[in-house]
Order: structure tokens, then sequence, then C-alpha cells
């Protein structure tokens, strides 16, 4: 089983499963429709499979292909995975199924088609599988870049009112990251050839190397910048809110969920392993960066108008949280990094997906144009209660896990930055709970209430004159005013079924976390060798404890 | 701590205990509507079968400290968090406390709650109470502890925004969820402090081996344990959301924001003894907390016109009691936990009775409004009125035990500032005397007050034979843990033998002092209260003090002032600066680099021509650099 070409199925399905559903006819959306499903339901089995194949205790990196690509610059079409990149493969095989049905619903703009829509779906799928799976520094740039393609289109064709600005806005910020990083991947070939005598692209070669630190750290920042506005750390934030407000929601997900992670997984796979000494250095700075966004994005969060944009900054802070896990060196908050990247793609996924199914009734927004939700579709109020719970890491929910481990994690290395970013479990407990309060609960209000016909409530009022005569004016009334009521229909069963294994997939993580970290933690001890970390973990200060207990 | 023993018996299966109450939740909840006619029935059945449970679990446990290990919960690195229950002398007092008044609260909530739309729900919610409050005082560590701790949160969330149409219920939620989180943050940092410095969190391991700590890091973790016991059980300086928390239905102020949850502070402290043990400093910041809360409460509730507020304030002046014994020491440990179990009987028992009260009233709750209900409620009543006499410290009653051996191990300090807390302790159960008897005259004496249309009437059963069970309770709870079957042998293997303290005053005086205290306080409010008329509006021309205790020492206003409106400000600010500044700045940027900004929105059309070119120009750079490198 071992010897499939799993990872290779994995982007190769997809990609042809694109051509397919923008090959066919423009009247056949349906079955466009169903295609990707399909597709993206095969994908979920192949990484599922893979999992299986996969030996946590075996070698760094498994289920690995290589073929020679371009030979004379010593690159490869080189594929495999740790844990680390597995787990990620599971939340894209997950992710992309309840993507695609969520956006069923999705229609086009003008006169596009909206299978189109799907076909750059799978085509994104494709290439995010790649950018986990390479092994080969070059690949990894090739995906990295490419995949702004299909993104790029799915937010300027496919979003809301201001798709354009924000689309051109993603790009702009990501092209300029991946062109540091092209500098950067190319100093790193420079370098290989110095020291090998031969250049290469491949990781395991290049980990290998004892770079000059001064250089180390020139082509850390380089690596370093991209993927600092990949996961966005604050201050090269401000695309995210643009665009995860105006992508469609399917897009929106894909893009915190899994998207952005490339930036958090090439710091923990590149960064760490290829410039130890550099990451060591720089890491305070790194920090600072991390532990800001926690706050001042927690903070942004709050204010708020836009039940999108507060999403993308919830984001922003929960980036930093991982930041600070890897940057801590401790195999615990490692581990629990990778961990949060997934638990985040699920719990924040799910917020987007119920924000987007209330957005899907009303129309608007803005939070200010809900109120008292709850009482008409309790369904949906509980979905979005989980999500928004499972974002301010509520234990019971797979969040609390992974930032429970990055703070226990980073506290022993790093007290100062822990303490300050524990305190942003405060905030975090404010901006959900504003947003629930603000939506769900109080009496019924905002654009979906049923208004009254407001010449049937005034008349009377105004006939029944001033305030002096309220007595003969309740006489005179004919009717009592109407009630506005709300008008929601609760969650259908195409929604239940984007829910149901978001939420089930959150409350089974939270208790039972362990296989999970079974996979990632070997991975992240490797890197910790990297790093010049302890791999086995934190060491107690008060080290006769043996014993004791 | 006593060596473990592997679980055996019925106690192999005390994860039972949270797992009935826990799939009773999941039943309500997951099952709809179809469980509308039903539901209540389940969830009273699994509270019940988890209290017979945890009664027979008690009776095989003979003081061992058994360790039921289940599964791993998360292992990394050195961390390994297990999933196991510790069941105990301790913890098995509090599982009988939280599933017997849970039992007895579930019973009367089927007619408390008879005609609301949402029985059920309600029914899922306090199940999910019982289950994350199980878990918090039977879990082995630190992290399950918290996972529990959290959990009660939510449930006290979802039960105080039970009626979320409110906007005050739905509010009151919030603020109880968000300052119970400040608390959360130290017991947090505590673990993180603990596992930094130990390596574990599991109680065996941390109590095995605090003593290598240095005594500063000790108190630190005092302290932080501290901050998470005051956000949980409302002690200064976050009681204010307590008192709020009353929008939630009666029920739920009895069972959870009186008799179990707010106690988990007095539980955290009680069960990290061994660490209090070591840091005489922490132990005087829980006095202190503890001796600034009880007079705070009892001021406030002097103060009250709504019935359920009075007895919220009363809530936080009694755990401020439990937090001065506990704070006391090896002294005080017992004394603490056997009022709190008391309290939990009198305190749920009023509760309910002031919902019985409520029930006759068309849900109002201004005791201004009421007045002369004694004759139209006998049960109600009677009950009541013992769950009054034993609260104040009536002769015999509950408190009148457990609420003298605080007193008493204050004075036993044997120092000044035993002395000082025993006499503010003293004070305030005067006070606690005047507010009550206040409550006991607007309530149930004198000409009625009431509202035109409101025709009081008793409970139907379901509700007063709970009340009737806590009355007894009330009654019997201080004689039967003081004197009969002493609290203090039962937790011996917890604590340490009961050895015959030195008084330093004689517990004779000690008791003579208090029932002085009390006697005064209820003739003061005789004079004050019960030999006027009371207006139905609050007078507006009062004292600085009362105006003062009204608002319960301007705790809100503080924390307005000084947390919420600067974080609003501040996050305002922050909204601006980043569209205006950080993104402005960056578009500025973008704009200079690509022409003008108004170009960069319309750049749109030709823009994935221009991005294939510089991806060109990018493959021609590295295929240049690539061609030097190799050939050259």
């Amino acid at each position: 089983m071992t010897d499939f070409p799993w990872l290779l199925s994995m982007i190769v399905v997809p990609a042809i499963g694109a051509a397919a559903v923008a090959a066919l006819p423009r009247d056949r959306e349906a079955l466009a429709k169903q295609l990707a499903l399909g597709v993206s339901l095969l994908v979920l089995v192949l990484a599922v499979l893979a999992t299986v194949a996969f030996d946590a205790g075996g070698d760094r990196f498994q289920l690995t292909t290589s073929v020679a690509w371009i030979p004379d610059f010593g690159v490869d079409f080189a594929l495999g995975v740790d844990g680390i990149a597995l787990v990620m493969l599971l939340l894209i095989g997950v992710l992309m199924p309840v993507v695609v049905l969520a956006s069923w619903r999705e229609t086009a703009p003008g006169r596009r088609s909206v299978r189109a829509f799907f076909a750059w779906l799978l085509l994104l799928e494709s290439l995010m599988v790649g950018v986990f799976a390479a092994t080969d520094v070059f690949l990894f740039y090739v995906f990295f870049e490419a995949m702004l393609v299909p993104m790029y289109f799915l937010i300027g064709s496919f979003g809301g009112p201001r798709r354009q600005y924000a689309a051109v806005k993603f790009f702009l910020y990501s092209l300029v990251g991946g062109l540091v990083m092209l500098a950067a991947v190319i100093g790193l070939y420079v370098v290989s050839s110095g020291e090998l005598g031969e250049g290469t692209f491949a990781f395991d070669a290049l980990r290998q190397i004892d770079i000059d630190p001064g250089v180390q750290k020139l082509l850390f920042l380089g690596f370093f910048v991209a993927f600092a506005i990949k996961a966005p750390l604050v201050p090269f934030h401000t695309w995210l809110p643009d665009s995860g407000a105006e992508a469609p929601i399917g897009g929106a997900v894909l893009l915190v969920g899994v998207l952005d992670k490339v930036g958090t997984f090439g710091f923990i796979r590149y960064c760490l392993p290829l410039f130890p000494d550099a990451s060591r250095d720089l890491a305070p700075f790194v920090l600072v960066l991390a532990v800001a966004g926690i706050l001042y994005a927690a903070l942004l969060a709050m204010g708020q108008s836009d039940m999108k944009r507060l999403v993308s900054y919830t984001s922003i802070a929960h980036f930093g949280f991982i930041a600070l896990g890897i940057f801590a060196f401790t195999t615990e908050a490692g581990t629990g990094a990778v961990l949060y990247m997934v638990n985040h793609g699920i719990s924040t996924g799910l917020l987007f997906l119920a924000v987007g199914m209330l957005i899907a009734r009303g129309g608007s927004r803005q939070v200010s144009d809900y109120g008292g939700v709850a009482s008409q579709a309790p369904v949906l109020a509980g979905v979005l209660l989980v999500a928004g719970l499972a974002s301010l890491a509520l234990p019971g929910t797979n969040s609390f896990v992974s930032e429970f481990l990055v703070l226990i994690g980073s506290f022993p290395t790093r007290p100062v930055f822990t303490v300050l970013a524990t305190v942003g479990i405060i905030l975090a407990a404010l901006y959900v709970l504003i947003l629930y309060q603000r939506t769900m609960h109080g009496p019924p209000r905002g654009v979906l209430l049923d208004e009254p016909e407001p010449s049937e409530t005034l008349e009377p009022a105004v006939s029944g004159g001033g305030g002096a005569s309220a007595a003969t004016a309740t006489v005179t009334a004919p009717a009592p005013p109407a009630v506005p009521r709300l008008r929601v229909p609760d969650l259908g069963r195409r929604e239940l079924a984007v829910a149901v294994p978001m939420v089930a997939l959150i409350i089974a993580l939270g208790f039972y976390p362990q296989p999970l970290v079974r996979l990632i933690e070997p991975a992240v001890a490797a890197t910790m060798v990297d790093v010049g970390a302890d791999p086995a973990g934190v060491q107690p200060a008060t080290t006769d404890v043996e014993g004791a207990d | 701590m006593p060596e473990l023993s592997p679980a055996d018996g019925l106690i192999a299966s005390s994860w039972l205990l949270i797992a009935l109450p826990l799939a009773g939740a999941a039943v309500l909840l997951l099952g709809g509507r179809r469980t509308d006619r039903w539901g209540h029935l389940l969830g009273v059945a699994t509270v019940v079968s988890a209290f017979v449970l945890g009664l027979l679990c008690t009776v095989q446990l003979d003081g061992r400290a058994v360790d039921v290990d289940l599964f791993t919960f998360v292992s990394v690195g050195s961390l390994d968090v297990r999933a196991g229950l510790l069941f105990d002398p301790l913890s098995a007092v509090f599982v009988l406390l939280i599933t017997g008044v849970g039992a007895l609260i579930h019973v009367y909530s089927v007619g408390y709650m008879a005609h609301d739309p949402h029985r059920r729900r309600f029914f899922a919610y306090l199940n999910l109470f019982v289950a994350a409050m199980l878990l918090l005082v039977l879990g082995d560590n630190y992290v399950a502890l918290y996972v529990g701790w959290e959990g009660v949160g939510l449930a006290s969330y979802l039960l105080i925004a039970f009626w979320y149409e409110r906007p005050a219920a739905a509010t009151a939620a919030k603020k109880a969820f968000v300052m119970n989180r400040v608390g959360d943050v130290g017991l947090a940092l505590a673990i993180f402090v603990l596992f930094a410095q130990l390596g574990t969190v599991s109680y065996a391991g941390v109590f095995g081996s605090v003593g290598l700590l240095t005594g500063g890091t000790v108190t630190a973790i005092g302290l932080l344990l501290l901050l998470g016991a005051c956000g949980k059980s409302g002690q200064f300086p976050l009681q204010a959301w307590l008192p709020d928390a009353m929008e939630g239905p009666t029920p739920v102020s009895a069972l959870i924001h009186a008799a179990t949850m707010v106690t988990a502070g007095v539980y955290l402290i009680a069960r990290s003894a061994p660490i209090y043990d070591l840091t005489p400093a922490a132990r005087a910041a829980v006095l202190a907390v503890g001796a600034i809360t009880l007079t705070i409460g009892a001021v406030a509730g002097c103060a009250q016109d709504d019935v359920k507020k009075v007895l919220a304030y009363s809530t936080v002046s009694q755990i401020g009691y439990m937090f001065l014994a506990v704070g006391l020491g090896p002294i005080g440990y017992v004394a603490g936990l056997a009022h709190l179990l008391t309290h939990g009987f009198f305190k749920a028992g009023l509760f309910l009775g002031a919902g019985s009260v409520m029930h006759a009233m068309d849900d109002s709750v201004d005791m201004r409004r009421f007045g002369g209900l004694a004759s139209r409620m006998k049960t109600t009543f009677v009950t009541f009125g013992l769950g009054y006499l034993a609260l104040i410290g009536f002769p015999f009653l509950s408190g009148f035990y457990t609420k003298d051996a605080i007193i008493e191990a204050a004075f036993d300090r044997g120092d000044g500032w035993g002395s000082l807390l025993g006499w503010v302790a003293v004070l305030a159960a005067g006070l606690t005397a005047f507010y009550m008897t206040r409550l006991m005259l607007m309530t149930f004496a004198g000409r009625p007050r009431w509202e035109p249309g409101v025709h009081p009437h008793e409970s139907p059963p379901v509700m007063t034979v709970p009340m009737v069970l806590l009355a007894v309770g009330s009654v019997l709870a201080g004689f039967l843990l003081v004197v009969a079957f002493p609290l203090e042998e039962w937790l011996a293997p917890v604590f340490g033998a009961p050895t015959e303290a030195e008084h330093v005053v004689a517990p004779l005086t000690v008791s003579l002092l208090v029932t002085a205290a009390m006697v005064l306080g209820v003739l003061a409010a005789w004079v004050f209260v019960g030999r006027r008329e009371v207006p139905v509006t609050a007078p507006v021309r009062v004292s600085p003090v009362t105006r003062a205790a009204r608002r319960a020492l301007y705790a809100d206003t503080v924390n307005e002032s000084l947390f919420m409106r600067p974080g609003q400000w501040l996050t305002r600010a922050l909204v601006f600066i980043d569209n205006r500044g950080v993104d402005g700045a960056v578009n500025g940027l973008a704009a200079t680099l690509g022409g003008s900004s108004s170009r960069l929105g319309r750049a749109q059309t030709g823009f994935v021509r221009s991005y294939a070119l510089s991806m060109l120009g990018g493959a021609v750079v590295v295929a240049g650099v690539l061609l030097a490198v190799t050939v050259g």
C-alpha cells in the first residue's frame, strides 16, 4: 500500500477533475457541482488512506515520489510528507467537500458560468496539496505562486461588491512576498552549490548544510516575509480582512483555513530547519509580532461591524498563537502550533460557514442588521455558538487542546510572551460573545424582520391625537399594532450536511486529540533537533522530581 | 495526600457519574422537539441515578483516594495529561452535594418551568452543568479541573441567557463569562507554572514535589490559583457578575449561583491545600479576599429591593466566609467546607423559596411590592423561614455550627490579624441577620403591597417537596456535619487527623458574640423595616452609605470606567488606525510603486497578463542566476 503514489494522485485527481468540470457545457451546472463533490470526496478518501499508509514512528518523510524535473539545476518533482504535512492534507481533504456543498447555491455575477467556480476550487485543491507535499524547495515555490491564480479568480470573479479591489490587493501582497522568497530560494541554491559543489533544491540536502549565520539571516528574512504575509502577522495583515470579507464563503474558508496556513507551515518546515541560527537569533522579533498580533487583531475584531471582516481579524489573532508556538522551540508548543493549524481550519472554517448561512438569509454582512435570530433559527444559532466557542478555545472543543499546548509549551522558554498571549483569551471571549449576543440574542430585530405594514400601524396613532387623549386613542384604535416577527428559515438539509461533520470534528478532536498529536509529534521533534532544541520536550526547572510521584 | 488506590468495585465506574448527565444533555439537545414530552423526566432521571451511584461509591470508599485512569487526553514531549478521576473523601463530599442538591433542583424545575416552551432546552443545559461540575471536582489533575471549570462557565452562560430575548439576560450572561475568563487566565497560568517547574499537572505529581519549589514560586502559584478562584466564586475584585447572573431562571440561581458552581473556588483552594500550606503569603491574600468580600456582600445585601439580588449578595458574602476559612490553612479547611455544604442546603432552599414567591407574584422580584405572604403561602413561608434562620446562625441550626466554626478558627489564629478577621466576621454576621430579616419582613410580614391583579397562591407539590427536603437539610446539616458525624473525621485522609486546637477565645464566647450580633441585626431590621410601612418605591433621599450600598459599593462603576470604556475607546482608535494608518501606508506604497491609486483599482483587467509577465521576468532571473552558478 505504501508503494501507491498517494500524494501524486491527490494532486492529479483534483486537477483532472478541474479540467473535466471546466470542459462541461455551460448549461450543465448541476453536473459540474456533483462532479466537484465526487472528486473532493475521492481526495478525502485518498487522504485517509495515505494516513493509514503513513507510519508515525517511521522515516521523517514518507510516501515519497521523486522524478527529475530540471536536472540541469537539480530541480526534482519530489513529493513526500511528514506528520506536519500529512495532517494538513487531511484538513484539505475534509474541508473541500464541505466547501463544495456550502457553495451549492453560489451564483456567478454577470454572464460567467458558475461551473468555473467549481473548476477553480478543484484546481486550488490540487495546488494546495502540492504545496504541502513538495520536498523540493523550487517545487514548493512553484506551487506557492501557482496557488494564487485560482484564489485570485475565486475572489475577483465570484466575490462581494468590492471583490476586484480585494483580489488585486491579495495578489499584490502575495506577489511581493513571493518575489522576496524567490530571491531567497535562488540564494539558497547559490549557497548549496558553494557548499556541496553542486546546487540542489532538495529539502533534506539543504537542511544539512551549515550556512554562514549572516547569510542565514538574509535568507531567513526572505522566506519569513513571504510567510508572514501569507499567514498574516501584524503589520503584514491588512489584505486579509478585505479578502476574507469579499471572497465567496467557500473561498474564504479555504483562504483562511488552508491557504494562509502555508505561511505557518513554511515557518516550521522551512525557516526553522534550514536557518536554525537565524531562527534562534530572530525569534524574539517574530514573537513580538506574534503577540502583538494576538492582542491587536483581537481588539480590532471587537470593533468590526462586518461579520466576515470580524472573522478574518480573529484569524489574524489565531495566527499569532501559531507563530508563538513555532518560535518557542519546544516540542509541546510546536506540536500545539501544528495542531492549531488543523483545528483553526475546522473551527474558523465553521465560523465562516455559519456567518455565511446567516448572510445568505439576510443579505447583509453587517452585525447591526441582525438580532434575536436564535428564537427562530435555533439550529443555526447552535452552530454559530459551537464555532464561536471553538474559536475562543473553550475546553471540550478542538481548539482548546492546541491553544493549551501552544501556551503551556511556550511558557517555559518564553514566559513573558506567553503571559501576554494568555491575556488574549479574555479578548477572544469578548469578540465571540459580542458577535453572538448581537446577532442571536435580544428581541427580534434587523433585516430579517417581517415588517408590519406601516400604513396600518401608523395611522391610528396619528388620528388619536396627542398624548393627552391616550385613553380615547386606545378606544379608537381598531386593532393592536401588528407585532413584527422574524422570518428566518432554520438550517436546511444541505446546510446540515455542511455543519454537522464540522461540529462533530470540533467535539471529537476536543475530547480525543491524541491520534492527531501522535502523527504530528515526531515531525516536530525532528524539527526541534534541527533547530538545536531538546526533542524530548520541556525539562522541568526542578529536575530531581523523578520518583517524587 | 494518601497513597492512590487502584479503582475497584463501583468506583471503577465512577466515570458514569459524568457520563450520565452528559448523555442526558446530548439526547435533549440533539433530539430536538421529539424529546419535548419526556425530556425533563430524562433530565431528572440522569441526575437522580448519578446521585445513587455517587452514594454507593461513597459507601465503598472507606477513606481511600481512588484513582480511575481512563485514557490519554494528550501526551506530547514531557507533558502527559491523562483523562483520569480521583475519587477521595473530598471529591465524594462534592459529588453528593452536586448530585443531591442538583436532583432536588431538577425535580423543582419540572414544576417551575412547566409553562416554559423551552423546558427541554433548560433541562439539557442543567444536565450539561451537572456533568461539567462533576468533572471539575472529580478530575485527578489540574487540566481536567480546568476543562470542568470552563465547562461550568459555559453552562452558566447558557442558563443565565436562557431567556435570551431579554437584553439584560443576554448581557449578564456575557458579563459572567468574560469576568470568569479573567479568573481563568490566572488558573491557566498557574497550570503553566506548575508544568514548567515540576513537569507535571496531576494532583499526585504536583503535591508530591511542590516542596522542591522556592517560596516565591509557590506564592506565585497560590496567587494565580486565587485569581481563578475569585472569578468563579464571585469574590473581590471579580464579584460584580454574580448579582447580574440572577437574570437566569431561579432554579439556576439556586443550583449554580448559590449551591455548587460558585463554590468551586473554595474547592480549588482546599484541593490545592498542599500548595497553600507552603505559602503564608498566598494564604494571607486568600484571607484578605475573603474578608473584603464578605463585608462588601453583606453591606450591599442590606440595600437591595430585588429579592434575588439580596440572596445573591448574601451568597457573595457567605462564600467570602468560606474563603476566609480556607485562607486560614489547616485550622480552617474543614470549617470552610462544612459551611460550603450547609450553605448549599440553606441557600438553595432560600432560592427555591424565592422562586416559589416569584411564581406566586407573576415573576416579580421587587420586595417593595410583596408583603403579607406568610398566610397565603404557608409551606413556602415555613421552609424559607427555616432557611433564613439557618443562614443568620440561629442557635443549633446549620449556619450556627458552621459559621461559628469559621469565626472560632479566625480567632484561633492567635495574632492581631486573627482577631481583626474574627471581628469583621462577627460584624458581618450582624449585617447578615439585618438584611435577611429585612427580606423576611418585606416579603412575608406587613400588609400586602401587591401589584393589581396579582393573586398569590402556594406552589404545586413538585416544587414544595424539594423545598421541604432542603429545609430539613438546613436545620439538620450543621449538627450532622459538626457534631454527629464530624466532617473533620471524614476528611482526615485529605487534610490530616483533627487536632484539638488551642482556643484563644473560648468557643462559648464566640457563640455568644455571634448570637449577640445576630440578635442586634434582627432588632435593627425590626426597628428600621418591621415597625414602619414599606414604601412601594425606593426612597430617593437617602444617606450616601445607602446609595453606595445600593450600587454594591460602585463595583460596576469602577469596572466600566477602568476597563470597559477605555477598552471601547481603544478598539475604536485601533480600527481607525488599522484602516487609515497601516492599510493606508501600504496602499500608498503600492500606489507609488504601481502608479496612481485609482489605477490600482482599475488595473484588474490587465492584471493577469502583467502577472504572467512578471512570472516570466522572475523565471528569466532564475534561469540567469542558475546558469551563472552552474557555469561559473
